[in-house]
């Protein structure tokens, strides 16, 4: 419980992006009325990062066009961009920030998400004038995109779906792509092998050149990148290397409070961060950082990278945060059931990728078309025993939106 | 004070899920295309007019008011 102090409370929320924006807007709309404030590494006031690998990169690329528009309960919130934070005493409850001060808190939102994962390969510099780039941020994209010109030669590492988005985007530009990933097909891990065989032979046809079961032997170039060598010996010439090769999370403000960050920080239900001791009040981990159980599918705490997590997170994490503050209803919001339906969609050229659930949950053999032509349009179901854990409709939105209700097993109302 | 449902036709691309938040403001008709069903809904519907414009993908939906 808050302890009853004078004077106004202050709820600090570490990251400015869209988890952090809905944060704040869930403290406001559960009745919180005190200061929030929010601090973040970036120089944007939180905005939409799906279309920075899709349409904003042969679109209109600003800032303008992609910035969430903030309610109108939580126009009162204070920004802070371009500040990050080095380190958090959580017993003391302070975080210290990158400017040099010390901010002290009644509650904390950790929302910091995650990094682009770079290859650990000696080469040229790894920043776009190197010819190396990551797409996380709008920076990163505006620099990827002055780099897509007509007839340039773009090798993305790894066959994600981030990078199967941009070598889509990549090949409508006009440029050559060149897709080199460790993995036997595109996006497997989350879509297992039958889906991604056909989703590969769609971007073959479109123009993609897939590299798989390889890796990167060595950047040549001084300067900068002009060729990628393989383990397998191929020599890629390019004049733009895109490393699309997932993420790390942005945790080390967070050492040495005794929170289990093995992989994002892992959380109750209730978003609050793991100890062996307890559950810590008056902390939410919200969005990409969150390794939170679901029992919609089960209790191992996970990690989900999709769009709609933030916003679900967001939401759960004002609700717990609000009521600690007030130390009204506490112990009932905490032990409420949620369960978030994790969503995501990806475009690739003509093809729209629709998901509900944890498709990487499914057995190997738990894989099936349930409706449609696995060749043309479908919805793909991904079985764990005899439970749908996930679909995935290639196009037919309107029927893989049918199956949004039959996904897991959720706690009855 | 009256609300305004506005959404950018230009950017939705019939996503859908605006219809699963606010089921009564929104919905996916035959043709598979989103439609308003109320433009100018209640004080209380605000929360709701809200919670779809989060969800939408392409944040085409805008609350007036």
């Amino acid at each position: 419980m808050a302890q009853g102090r004078p004077g106004a409370q202050r709820v600090l929320v570490v990251g400015a992006g869209m988890a952090g924006l809905r944060s704040a807007e869930g403290l406001r709309a559960h009745g919180y009325a005190d200061e929030i404030l929010v601090v973040g590494d970036e120089s944007w006031a939180p905005y939409n990062r799906p279309p920075l690998s899709k349409e904003a990169l042969h679109g209109d690329l600003s800032h303008d066009k992609l910035v969430f528009r903030v309610r109108a309960n939580a126009s009162d919130v204070t920004w802070r961009h371009g500040v990050s934070a080095t380190s958090a005493d959580l017993a003391a409850r302070t975080v210290t920030l990158s400017d040099g001060e010390t901010m002290s808190y009644d509650a904390l939102v950790a929302a910091t998400g995650v990094s682009a994962r770079r290859l650990q390969i000696p080469g040229p510099p790894q920043t776009a004038a190197g010819r190396r780039h990551v797409i996380r941020t709008l920076d990163d994209a505006i620099a990827l995109r002055a780099a897509l010109v007509p007839g340039a030669k773009v090798v993305v590492l790894g066959a994600g779906f981030i990078g199967c988005e941009v070598a889509a985007t990549a090949v409508k530009l006009g440029c050559v792509v060149h897709c080199v990933a460790i993995d036997p097909f595109p996006m497997v891990r989350p879509l297992g092998p039958g889906l991604a065989a056909e989703l590969q032979r769609r971007h073959e046809e479109r123009g993609v050149v897939f590299h798989l079961g390889v890796g990167v032997a060595e950047f040549v170039g001084d300067h900068y990148v002009t060729d990628v060598v393989l383990t397998d010996g191929t020599r890629l010439e390019t004049d733009v290397v895109l490393e699309a090769l997932g993420s790390h999370c942005n945790v080390g403000w967070l050492e040495g409070n005794g929170l289990d960050l093995a992989d994002g920080v892992r959380t109750d239900t209730a978003l609050r961060p793991w100890r062996r001791a307890g559950a810590l009040d008056g902390v939410a981990v919200v969005g990409d950082l969150a390794r939170f159980p679901n029992l919609r599918f089960d209790e191992r705490p996970l990690r989900v990278e999709h769009w709609s997590i933030p916003t679900d997170t967001g939401r759960r994490a004002g609700a717990v945060l609000a009521a600690y503050l007030s130390g009204e209803g506490y112990d009932d919001v905490v032990s409420a059931t949620w369960e978030p339906l994790p969503s995501f969609w990806s475009d690739q050229f003509d093809i729209r990728l629709q998901s509900y659930g944890m498709p990487g949950l499914a057995d190997p053999d738990g894989i099936r078309v349930l409706e449609g032509d696995l060749h043309d349009e479908c919805v793909v179901g991904y079985h764990r025993g005899d439970e749908l854990v996930g679909v995935v409709g290639v196009g037919m939105l309107r029927v893989v939106n049918t199956y949004r209700d039959r996904v897991g097993h959720p706690t009855p109302a | 004070m009256s609300l305004k449902v506005v959404v950018d036709w230009d950017l939705c691309q019939d996503h859908g899920q605006c219809a699963f938040a606010a089921p009564e403001i929104f919905e996916i008709g035959e043709d598979g295309r989103m439609h308003v069903l109320i433009e100018e809904p209640d004080e209380s519907l605000r929360s709701k007019v809200e919670d779809a414009a989060d969800v939408c993908p392409v944040q085409a939906i805008t609350l007036e008011g």
